[in-house]
């Protein structure tokens, strides 16, 4: 398969998660929607790196799914803390902090 | 042969992206991403990637999901309002999405890495499997190794303060 098959769906994922960002107002399918564009991500590292032969590229990917177990961990626990004080779970009520 | 399971791994990542932001529930929502996930695990093989593919179905298939499982299970999963702060939104996210795809394409293919048309070098027997990877994450990176490895200690830390039940004086 031709690489750019796999860039060209990397990036099409990508698109799909950012919308899923735009669309959804509740934190916990956001932080999905976030999981799907990193995952985009990886797809696009480890196709380069299959691409050049070099192995690099994956370590890259394993990088990134730490930091992507990282956020998640973090943000569902955001949820909890927001959830057990009895806060509404919607993105567009939580508006406290804006400017 | 290759090209059947590259569509049909392909088919699969984009229902489950799909799924997710499409389905109303948070926990069919999860059930969607994990199909994704292995989807996404399946062309990882595909690239001769084998480590990367077994540590995305070990860690976030396994562990990140069932995460999110018992967060969806004890938070509650109610559907949203249908109530829009900006009109239309709906109707523009997709339409910036398209955009988004669209300008990625171009910004890939129109670039001038001449090996993007091509099915890449030959590799050797032991590309990407877990010794090769071992290997260069202890040997060249082994200081973004140890860095992630104090992230994940203070990202647990982090999760445990943040959803701890002791309340502190201010808010009580």
């Amino acid at each position: 398969m031709n690489t750019e098959w796999f860039v060209v769906l990397s990036a099409l994922l990508f698109a799909t998660g950012a919308m899923g960002i735009l669309i959804r107002r509740s934190p916990m399918v956001i932080l999905l929607c976030l999981e799907l564009m990193l995952n985009a991500g990886n797809l696009a590292l480890v196709a380069f790196s299959r691409m050049v032969g070099n192995g690099q590229g994956q370590v890259f990917a394993v990088i990134v799914m730490v930091v992507a177990a990282c956020e998640v961990v973090v943000g569902l626990g955001l949820i909890v803390a927001i959830f057990r004080r009895r806060l509404p779970l919607n993105v567009d009520d939580l508006r406290e902090l804006r400017g | 042969m290759e090209e059947v399971l590259f569509f049909v791994s392909a088919l699969g990542a984009l229902g489950g992206a799909l799924g997710v932001i499409a389905m109303r529930n948070p926990f069919y929502s999860v059930l969607a991403l994990i199909v994704h996930l292995f989807s996404l695990a399946s062309l990882f093989l595909l690239l001769t990637s084998a480590f990367v593919a077994a540590a995305q179905v070990v860690v976030y298939a396994g562990a990140v999901m069932v995460l999110y499982v018992f967060v969806v299970a004890y938070v509650g999963g109610g559907g949203e309002s249908a109530w829009e702060p900006i009109p239309g939104q709906r109707l523009l996210a997709p339409l910036l999405g398209i955009a988004l795809f669209v300008e990625l394409s171009i910004a890939v293919l129109s670039s001038s890495l001449l090996a993007l048309g091509e099915d890449g070098p030959d590799v050797p027997a032991g590309f990407g499997d877990p010794a090769a990877i071992g290997r260069l994450l202890l040997e060249k990176f082994l200081l973004p190794f140890e860095a992630a490895s104090i992230l994940l200690l203070i990202a647990a830390v982090g999760a445990i303060v943040l959803a701890s039940n002791r309340r502190t004086g201010a808010d009580a």
